[in-house]
């Protein structure tokens, strides 16, 4: 046979390390992809570069104590992490908590999942090439920032829930800057939408990418926007309510293709119903206090408690197994979202480009903080 | 019945002593004899009036934030129909079921794991495993770690959390082959906790690093951590010295 050496053709699969050093990674995720050519043939994700043993230091911490290292899990949604501590930690003592803390903390939670959805489209967007969100999800979620740092002085780790309610009353004027930023948000919301939802690039990128199926969704654990994203109408906020989420109205959008492009329309929906979530909130926010009257040394009976919230990446829950008279958690493990929803990744890229790879890990919208904890 | 015929004779020759005691001691008597009626009256009506009170605020009811916590009570759990059902199709996999806090607790042999969740998967539609986690508890005798498996079933939006003894040293049955979820999850507790589960596809370790000397959640590993420096670099840093130990030793040379 004449022509070029036979071995050109000849099918080699390579392995290339992607990160844990690469800004697309969101964190130091590894993933360990085996391509042929461009194609992904297999990636294996290594992950436990930040591991800090938290799970480890709640063992030896009193409960409140335990409640600042829950902000450094998911740093992008520290309130939401707070929250899935207090309300289980709650269940586990049997503490009803004022309504008025109930709505502050809502507000908080929304804020918090608007602020965490603003970072994953910026993050999802500019791994794929469209820099200008960016621009916009920054500014706009710096205006959220500055409401939590008005609020409780801090911006990203807030440690701003406590173990019977919130821990402080809000700021005069707080509200009324809420409810403008909440009455503006939508207008903002269509302003992201022109630059990707109808954009043939954006498009060509996520149609039809990392298409998980229903059933797949339900067998790889997949929760949060990636399980919604799949057709599976499924909110913690909706199935189990905690806080007073059975008091306001909203609606739980689910996408029907199950692919990257599914999964950011979720998303987007979702940023208006916590718009809408906040918006009646301050509408009906209640008047009373604002901590339950809890014990100042909390004991716990002997026993073991799964309490769950529906953080901005999915479930977040939190499983604490306590003695008899404890004030320390025995073992308090955490079910982290961005951790059981990674998994689905090798399944998610394989037969795709590498390029898809960064679209999916975007679309995943992991934390590593929560995945190594 | 008068006070000054019941009060005895010693009392009276004190009282003698100054000029103006006998004008109060006579008045005493007397204030008490009138005003006590009325003094022993209105203290009643005070007591009752109280008590009123009190019984009107036990009756009205407090909201449960302004109340004492009201911690969740143990309950047995074996006429839970999930549990009974369980306990049908696979003979003597329920050693005990519990209800606390609304979430029930079915303890199981760990030998039967995998048939149980098959059946609870297949028959009992669980067909989403929320965690998988496990705990330590040294001093036991039953068996070291408990397995703990939470699971979910969409029809009813119930959870069902299963509970198997794993003595140190012993393999459990891996559910990957029930739910592709408990695969990384198994990793973790392996671990962490070193549970081996036997058949797992690929049995790694996940959040620490291959060549990890211990397992970090076990309760007699340290909370500060351990030296590790040799397992990493060996060549860098000599077995059974830590990076600082080696980077003196460095310098010094």
């Amino acid at each position: 046979m004449n022509g070029p050496d036979a071995s050109l053709f000849d099918v080699e699969e390579m392995e290339v390390n992607f990160g844990p050093q690469h800004p697309a990674t969101h964190g130091v995720l590894r993933v360990r992809v085996t391509l042929d050519g461009e194609k992904i043939v297999d990636a294996k994700p290594i992950i436990g570069y930040l591991h800090r043993g938290t799970e480890k230091l709640f063992e030896t911490m009193d409960f409140p104590q335990c409640i600042p290292h829950t902000d450094r899990m998911d740093y992008i949604a520290a309130a939401t992490n707070n929250q899935g501590f207090c309300v289980t930690m709650e269940k586990l003592l049997g503490i009803t908590i004022p309504p008025r803390a109930a709505y502050i903390r809502m507000i908080l939670a929304e804020l918090q999942r608007l602020a965490s959805h603003l970072v994953w489209f910026a993050t999802h967007a500019i791994d794929i090439g469209a820099i200008t969100p960016f621009f916009y999800n920054f500014r706009d979620r710096d205006e959220i920032l500055d409401l939590f740092e008005a609020y409780c002085g801090a911006r990203l780790t807030l440690n701003t829930v406590k173990i019977g309610g919130v821990p402080f009353e809000l700021p005069e004027g707080w509200t009324a800057r809420c409810r403008a930023l909440a009455n503006a948000f939508p207008g903002k919301i269509d302003e992201y939408e022109t630059l990707l939802t109808d954009n043939r690039i954006w498009k060509k990128r996520t149609v039809g990418i990392g298409v998980v199926s229903p059933g797949e969704a339900v067998e790889w654990g997949l929760t949060g926007p990636p399980l919604r994203g799949s057709g599976v109408r499924w909110d913690i906020r909706k199935i189990f309510p905690y806080d007073r989420y059975d008091e306001v109205d909203f609606e739980v959008p689910t996408g029907s293709n199950g692919d990257t492009y599914d999964r950011y329309l979720v998303r987007v929906a979702e940023m208006r119903q916590s718009v809408r979530i906040i918006q009646q909130c301050l509408d009906r926010l209640p008047e009373g206090p604002i901590m339950a009257r809890a014990p100042k040394v909390l004991r716990a009976k002997e026993g073991m408690v799964y309490g769950s919230v529906e953080a901005p990446k999915g479930e977040l829950g939190y499983f604490v197994v306590t003695t008899e008279k404890a004030t320390k958690p025995y073992r308090c493990r955490v079910r982290p979202p961005s951790f059981v929803n990674l998994q689905a990744l090798p399944a998610m890229v394989r037969g795709h480009l590498v390029a898809d790879l960064v679209a999916v890990i975007g679309t995943l919208d992991i934390v590593l903080g929560e995945i190594d904890r | 019945m008068s006070d000054e015929n019941s009060r005895p004779p010693i009392d009276e020759t004190p009282v003698e002593a100054t000029a103006e005691a006998p004008a109060t001691a006579a008045a005493k008597p007397k204030l008490s004899d009138e005003e006590k009626a009325a003094k022993i009256a209105a203290a009643k009506a005070k007591a009752a009036a109280r008590k009123a009170a009190e019984a009107a605020a036990d009756e009205a009811p407090k909201p449960p934030w302004e109340d004492k916590p009201v911690p969740p009570e143990r309950s047995e759990a074996g006429d839970d129909p999930d549990v009974a059902a369980l306990a049908q199709a696979v003979t003597g996999s329920v050693l005990a079921a519990d209800s606390f806090a609304g979430q029930v607790t079915v303890t199981v042999p760990s030998e039967a794991i995998v048939d149980v969740c098959r059946f609870l998967k297949a028959t009992q539609r669980f067909t989403f495993l929320v965690d998988l986690t496990a705990v330590d508890w040294p001093e036991r005798e039953e068996g070291r770690f408990d397995v703990v498996y939470w699971m979910h079933r969409f029809d009813d939006q119930r959870r069902l959390r299963l509970r198997a003894v794993v003595g140190e040293g012993d393999a459990i049955g891996s559910v990957t082959g029930v739910w592709k979820t408990a695969n990384w999850m198994e990793r973790e507790v392996y671990d962490l906790f070193g549970i081996v589960f036997s058949d797992h596809p690929g049995l790694e370790r996940i959040l620490t690093w291959e060549g990890f000397n211990g397992h970090p959640l076990r309760k007699d590993f340290p909370v500060e951590g351990i030296d590790t420096g040799a397992a990493i670099y060996p060549d860098v840093y000599p077995p059974g010295g830590g990076p600082v130990v080696a980077s003196e030793g460095e310098e010094q040379a």
